[in-house]
C-alpha cells in the first residue's frame, strides 16, 4: 500500500505516480477538494481518496477501482470506460457523464444531470438525483433508490432508468415502461454489485418511447 | 395622351420577380408547406459576405523591398501548442485539415485527408464520431476532438492523438449540435457512437460535464492530467463573440484557439442556422487578435482561422491579419472530388447541379465522400484522393509564399495588417485596414488605438 499526501505532492505528482504502476493500492491523503484526482487511470489498481474530491475525480477511468470517502464534485467518473468508482458521500452534477462502461456507485445523492449522455455505464445512486438526469442517455443503467428531479431521461435513447422514489417529471420522449422479470434481475444484480439494500419490486422502470428517433412533424411537441 | 396608332395594343411590362420573394425563397416556402420540416443541408453560408476577396496586398514599392520570387527563402513552418504542452505540434505548412467526422465522411475520404495532409507535413482532425484506425494510421499528426456528444470518446485515443481540440462551437452553427440522419447511421457508425442503427442522430450542443469558462479551465486540467501535459489543447469556437470567446479560451488555459467563421462548413444543420447565426471569418480575425494582444498572448497562444479558405491568397490574408495558421474543410473535400462537374448527370438526378450539391446528410454523394454507402464510397480512391489534396495544399503554400515574398517577407508569419488594404468600406471596417487609396479605417475615428468596443483592461 502506498500513501500519497496532497499537502506535499501536487495533483500532477499524484496522477503521474498512479499512471506509472500496473498493480498497487493507494491512499490519497488530504485531497482538499482538488480537481482531476485519479483521472485517466489505466490499470487494475485500487485508489482511495481519503476525504473530498473536486471536479472530474476518476475521469475516464479504465480498469481501476476508485473510492472517495467524502463528497465528489462535478463530473465524477466522467466518461468512465471500465472499473469501478464508489463515492460514500454526495456528488455534484454530471455524475458519470458519457460513461461508456464500468460501475459507478454513490451512497448519497447526485445533483443535476446524473448519467447525462451515458453510453453503457451502470450507475447506482443511494439517494436522490437532480433534474435532467439521464439526459440523452444512450446505453447502460441508472438505478436511483431515492427520488428523481424534473425532466428525467429527456431525449433518452436506449439506456434504462429505475427509480424507487418519486419522479418530479419526465423529459421529452421518456416514458414509464412495464417491469419484466429480466429487469428485476438487472436491478437485483446492480444493487448487489453496489452493496446497497433495496427490493427490486419497489422500483419503476423508465425508457425511450422512441418517438424522436426519426424526424416527424407529428411529434412537433416533443422537439 | 394615348398613342392613337397603337390604341388596341398596350405594350406589356417585363414580368418582374420580387427581390424579397426571389426564386429560392419561393421554392423554400413551397418545400416547407409540403413537408412540415425545416430544410437541412451541409456546407457553410452561401450568401455573399465580406471576405478575403475584399482585401488586397500592397506589395513592395520604393519603401518596401520584395524578395526574389523563386530563389529567396520564405519559411512556412509553424509550431502549435507552445504555451503549456511539452510536445507541441510542428507543421511544415500553416494550413491544417479541419475536423470532419467519420460518419459524415466515408472511411475512404478520411484516409485520403490523412494521406494528403501527411504528405505535406500538416495535421488532420477527427470529428463527432470518434477516431478510426484509417485516419490514425494515415495521419502523421492527428488532432482529437472532444465534442459535446462524446461519441466514441476514449482515453486510449486521447493518449494516441497528437493534440486535443475541445469543440465549443462551429462557424456554421455557433450554439448548435450536429446532426447525422438515419441514412448514414450504418452498423459501423452506430457502433462507434453507441446508437441504434438507422436513427436520426442529434448531437448535444452543450458539453455534458462543464458549463462556462471557469469549468472549462478545470476540464482542460483534467485532459492535461490524462495526457501527462504532453499534448497541445486547442479550443475551437464558432465566430460569434470572438473577442470575449478568445479571451475566455486563453483564460481557461488553451494552447491554441481555433476560430471558425460562418463560411465554415458543417455536415448537416438547419439552413436557417447556417445562414442566420454567426459572423463572417473576416470580421472575426481582428477581434480574436485584439483579445490575444491585450492579454500579451499573441503568438504565444496560437490562433487558427477557418471558414471559407480557398486559395493561398486567403491563407496569406488570414496570416497578415494575425492568424498563426488556417484550417480548411470544404476546400479539401472539393480537392478530393466533391461537387465535380464530371458527375453532373448524377447531380441532376437529385434535382441539383455540380457546385450546388449540399444534401450531404442524405448519404447519396456520387463522389463517394459524404456517404456511408459502400458502392459510392468505393468510388473514392484514397491514394489518388490523397495525392490531389497534397497537390492542392502545395499550390496554396506556393501562392502563400509568392504573396509573402512580394511583400518582402522571408517568413509567412511576418505578414502583417500593414501589408493590406480593403476594397470596400465594410471590409475596411471589419478587417481594420484602410480603404484602398486612403488612410481611413472606419470606426477608428477619435480612437487612441485600432479596434473598437470594450477592452479587457
Amino acid at each position: 500500500m502506498t500513501q500519497l499526501d496532497l499537502t506535499t505532492l501536487s495533483v500532477r505528482d499524484v496522477n503521474a505516480a498512479l499512471h506509472q504502476v500496473s498493480q498497487d493500492t493507494f491512499h490519497l491523503l488530504n485531497p482538499g477538494g482538488a480537481h482531476a484526482l485519479a483521472c485517466g487511470l489505466n490499470a487494475e489498481i485500487s485508489v482511495t481518496v481519503e476525504g473530498h474530491a473536486g471536479y472530474y475525480c476518476a475521469g475516464m477511468n479504465k480498469h481501476a477501482s476508485v473510492t472517495v470517502t467524502g463528497n465528489a464534485g462535478t463530473g465524477c467518473a466522467e466518461n468512465i470506460m471500465s472499473g469501478e468508482v464508489h463515492v460514500r458521500g454526495d456528488v455534484s452534477q454530471s455524475l458519470a457523464a458519457s460513461g461508456h462502461g464500468g460501475l459507478v456507485v454513490v451512497e448519497g445523492s447526485a445533483s443535476a444531470r446524473a448519467g447525462i449522455s451515458m453510453k453503457g455505464v451502470d450507475i447506482v445512486v443511494g439517494g436522490d438525483v437532480g433534474h435532467m438526469s439521464a439526459f440523452m442517455a444512450q446505453a447502460g443503467h441508472l438505478v436511483v433508490l431515492g427520488d428523481a428531479g424534473t425532466d428525467l431521461g429527456d431525449s433518452i435513447y436506449e439506456a434504462e432508468i429505475y427509480v424507487r422514489g418519486a419522479v418530479a417529471g419526465l423529459g421529452a420522449d421518456c416514458i414509464e415502461k412495464p417491469m419484466e422479470t429480466d429487469h428485476l434481475a438487472t436491478i437485483d444484480q446492480l444493487l448487489k454489485r453496489a452493496n446497497l439494500d433495496a427490493n427490486p419490486k419497489d422500483f419503476t422502470r423508465f425508457g425511450s418511447a422512441r418517438r424522436l428517433y426519426h424526424f416527424s412533424i407529428d411529434h412537433m411537441d416533443e422537439y | 395622351m394615348a398613342d392613337q396608332a397603337d390604341e388596341h395594343h398596350i405594350p406589356p411590362t417585363v414580368p418582374r420577380k420580387s427581390a424579397t420573394f426571389d426564386d429560392y425563397t419561393l421554392s423554400e416556402i413551397r418545400r416547407a408547406a409540403a413537408t412540415g420540416i425545416y430544410d437541412i443541408r451541409g456546407g457553410g453560408t452561401k450568401r455573399r459576405v465580406p471576405h478575403f476577396d475584399d482585401l488586397v496586398f500592397l506589395g513592395a514599392s520604393m519603401s518596401r523591398y520584395p524578395l526574389e520570387g523563386y530563389r529567396e527563402r520564405c519559411d512556412t513552418a509553424v509550431t502549435l501548442g507552445t504555451r503549456f504542452a511539452t510536445k507541441p505540434i510542428e507543421l511544415k505548412i500553416p494550413i491544417t485539415i479541419a475536423g470532419m467526422s467519420f460518419g459524415s465522411l466515408s472511411a475512404q475520404a478520411k484516409e485520403a485527408l490523412g494521406r494528403g495532409a501527411s504528405a505535406m507535413g500538416t495535421s488532420t482532425t477527427t470529428g463527432d464520431g470518434g477516431m478510426t484506425e484509417e485516419e490514425r494510421g494515415h495521419s502523421d499528426k492527428l488532432v482529437y476532438q472532444v465534442l459535446p456528444s462524446r461519441y466514441g470518446m476514449n482515453p486510449d485515443d486521447l493518449r494516441r492523438a497528437d493534440a486535443v481540440e475541445v469543440v465549443v462551437g462551429q462557424g456554421a452553427k455557433p450554439g448548435g449540435g450536429g446532426m447525422l440522419l438515419g441514412q448514414k447511421i450504418t452498423e459501423r457508425v452506430a457502433e462507434m457512437r453507441t446508437l441504434p442503427e438507422g436513427i436520426d442522430q442529434r448531437s448535444a450542443c452543450r458539453h455534458p460535464d462543464w458549463t462556462g469558462p471557469d469549468d472549462l479551465a478545470i476540464k482542460i486540467q483534467e485532459l492535461r492530467e490524462i495526457t501527462s501535459w504532453e499534448k497541445p489543447i486547442y479550443v475551437k469556437i464558432g465566430a460569434a463573440r470572438p473577442y470575449y470567446d478568445t479571451a475566455l479560451s486563453v483564460k481557461a488555459g488553451a494552447d491554441v484557439v481555433v476560430v471558425d467563421g460562418m463560411q465554415g462548413g458543417t455536415a448537416a444543420t438547419q439552413e436557417v442556422f447556417i445562414e442566420h447565426v454567426g459572423i463572417p471569418t473576416l470580421a472575426a480575425i481582428p477581434e480574436a487578435v485584439r483579445a490575444l494582444q491585450e492579454l500579451d498572448m499573441h503568438r504565444k497562444v496560437q490562433l487558427v482561422i477557418s471558414g471559407g479558405i480557398r486559395s493561398g491568397a486567403d491563407v496569406a490574408k488570414a496570416l497578415a491579419l494575425g492568424a498563426d495558421a488556417v484550417s480548411i474543410g470544404t476546400a479539401a473535400l472539393v480537392a478530393l472530388g466533391d461537387n465535380d462537374p464530371a458527375l453532373e448527370e448524377e447531380y441532376q438526378k437529385m434535382d441539383t447541379t455540380a457546385g450546388a450539391y449540399d444534401d450531404w446528410h442524405e448519404g447519396n454523394d456520387p463522389a463517394g465522400i459524404t456517404t456511408q454507402r459502400p458502392e459510392l464510397a468505393q468510388r473514392l480512391d484514397p491514394i489518388r484522393g490523397g495525392r490531389r489534396l497534397a497537390n492542392y495544399l502545395a499550390v496554396l503554400t506556393m501562392e502563400l509564399q509568392t504573396l509573402a515574398r512580394a511583400n518582402g517577407k522571408s517568413n509567412v508569419l511576418s505578414l502583417e495588417p500593414e501589408d493590406l488594404v480593403a476594397l470596400t468600406v465594410e471590409a475596411a471596417a471589419m478587417a481594420r485596414v484602410p480603404l484602398a487609396g486612403t488612410t481611413w479605417i472606419p470606426g477608428n475615428e477619435n480612437r487612441d488605438r485600432p479596434g473598437s468596443g470594450p477592452t479587457l483592461d
